[in-house]
């Protein structure tokens, strides 16, 4: 059978399985409601185009953030790899900054920037950035010395050197950089939205929590997960595998 | 002379232990001539290539190409390594053009990289990308990015070692034609007897620890050499016996190494 099919099948199970527990056992909405008045709630927030303008909302601030993101993230990726001095020292908090989850950075963010805008692209921007950084490094540090002493007997040298040889050879690292940075920026988003103030996904996420309208919360919620899926899935995943094979990394 | 080594020694500094490489490497190399430098691994063959290249320095002595002293690579030594080295995010013919672009346009280069390109027999093969050739093709790619900046000595570091014995004997063919038809200046760096001895007009057989001169045989013998395949296999055998010798040293080494173990 094709993994689609089955797909497919698993996933009419699992709706089915949940539309009969909920009306075997007559959850209370507030507690689960069926997936029919999910469906029901999308449709709702389609029509009237509250959920377009939430997702217009944390668009706009995603790529704002991942923009900064990934020029910081390459400037600071070229200096680690390039400045040893750099790296043992900067190198490091990046590192450590790494392994705290931006969103705890949400109430310092708040008393900087205020309860806007700008404190959630902030936790954006530092989610963000740490992956690019650390894969662009990474990327640079791995060019093949073959390379680098090929296009030296061609009469290549310092910048151009950098720019015609170790920029390109790093590329695949900085897709992966750019997948990641993406993803890392999607999930500090919805944290910071849901902490923090709207318009956006996360922020009307909570406006339903709030007035309990649980069929609203998990529609939302699917819309959370279906953009992250068609973005890493139809487009980064693609680009990747197409960037691997050229670069003749990819492993068959 | 066009090329000559003077008195060459390069060490290497591990652990804290100083290891000779090359020991009083003295080559002369006319204009037009093919040199293979043939030993057995380990002789420092690769690592004088490379400082003729300009990609290393010696620790002592000198080379001097056409009066000049070398100091750094330089477009007029094009250089070809074991693996092809072609840049996997350029297509064959922009590889070709690499070493063009900074100085014509690119219509120009484009131009020069086809014409090599025909030399090494890849004119149908200019969009293709280096992963979607094989390996020997690749080489050939490689050659003609070497060719195509018209350097006066080309540099081959063991271009054929990676590749099966029909592509390699081949490639023979090309570079010897290519060989005859440019009248460039080639230094070959090589492990195979038989290799070297199609293609020469002189081999320096170099030994090991530290890597020196053993003896340089001069043949004269017409292309395509096998006309004179009888008259090779004496040179073979003195080059066999040769490199005997090195390699029992190299053996012997071995052995003292592991009994001392």
């Amino acid at each position: 059978m094709q993994p689609a099919v089955k797909r497919i099948i698993f996933y009419v199970l699992l709706f089915a399985v949940w539309q009969g527990a909920v009306y075997a056992f007559e959850v209370s909405p507030s507690l689960l409601p069926a997936p029919t008045d999910v469906f029901v709630s999308l449709y709702e927030g389609f029509s009237n185009k509250t959920l377009l303008y939430d997702l217009l909302a944390s668009f706009q601030r995603l790529f704002t953030g991942l923009a900064i993101a990934l020029v910081l993230g390459l400037l600071l990726g070229v200096l680690l790899a390039k400045s040893k001095t750099a790296d043992e020292t900067l190198g490091s908090l990046i590192l450590a900054l790494q392994s705290v989850p931006s969103i705890v950075w949400l109430p310092l963010a708040i008393m900087w920037f205020g309860l806007n805008e700008m404190a959630v692209i902030f936790i954006v921007v530092l989610g963000a950035t740490i992956v690019m950084t650390i894969n662009v490094r990474t990327g640079i540090i791995n060019v093949p010395p073959l390379f680098i002493k090929a296009a030296k007997t061609m009469n290549y040298r310092g910048f151009r050197l950098f720019r015609k040889v170790t920029i390109p050879a790093s590329i695949p690292y900085a897709v992966t950089g750019i997948r990641l940075a993406w993803a890392f920026a999607w999930r500090a988003l919805m944290a910071g939205e849901l902490l923090s103030t709207g318009p956006g996904l996360g922020y009307s996420l909570r406006f339903a929590s709030d007035f309990g309208d649980m069929s609203r919360v998990i529609a939302i919620m699917l819309m959370i997960m279906l953009i992250g899926i068609i973005v890493d899935l139809l487009f980064f995943q693609r680009v990747e595998k197409k960037v691997l094979k050229k670069w003749g990394l990819a492993t068959e | 002379m066009f090329l000559s080594i003077n008195n060459v020694n390069k060490s290497f500094t591990n652990k804290g232990n100083t290891e000779l490489v090359l020991s009083d490497i003295q080559l002369d190399v006319k204009e037009g001539e093919f040199v293979s430098i043939l030993g057995p691994s380990g002789c420092g063959k690769s690592t004088l290539l490379s400082i003729v290249a300009g990609l290393a320095t010696a620790t002592e002595g000198s080379i001097e190409l056409s009066g000049k002293t070398i100091k750094g690579p330089g477009k007029e030594r094009g250089m070809v390594f074991q693996q092809a080295a072609l840049f996997p995010w350029l297509t064959v013919e922009e590889n070709v053009m690499f070493p063009l672009l900074p100085d014509m346009s690119k219509k120009e280069a484009q131009q020069k990289a086809l014409y090599y390109l025909q030399k090494v027999q890849l004119s149908s093969y200019t969009k293709h990308s280096p992963h979607e050739i094989s390996g020997g093709m690749q080489q050939r790619v490689a050659i003609a990015r070497a060719l195509a900046m018209d350097p006066a000595l080309l540099l081959m570091d063991e271009p054929f070692g990676a590749l099966d014995e029909q592509t390699r004997s081949r490639l023979h063919e090309i570079v010897e034609d290519i060989f005859l038809e440019t009248k460039k200046t080639i230094l070959f760096v090589t492990h195979s007897i038989a290799e070297a001895l199609k293609l020469s007009d002189r081999i320096v057989v170099m030994g090991t620890q530290p890597g020196t001169i053993l003896d340089i045989i001069e043949l004269d013998f017409p292309r395509p050499r096998s006309q004179s395949k009888e008259d090779l296999i004496v040179y073979e055998e003195k080059i066999q016996s040769l490199l005997k010798s090195e390699i029992d040293k190299v053996t012997e080494k071995e052995q003292n190494h592991a009994a001392s173990r």
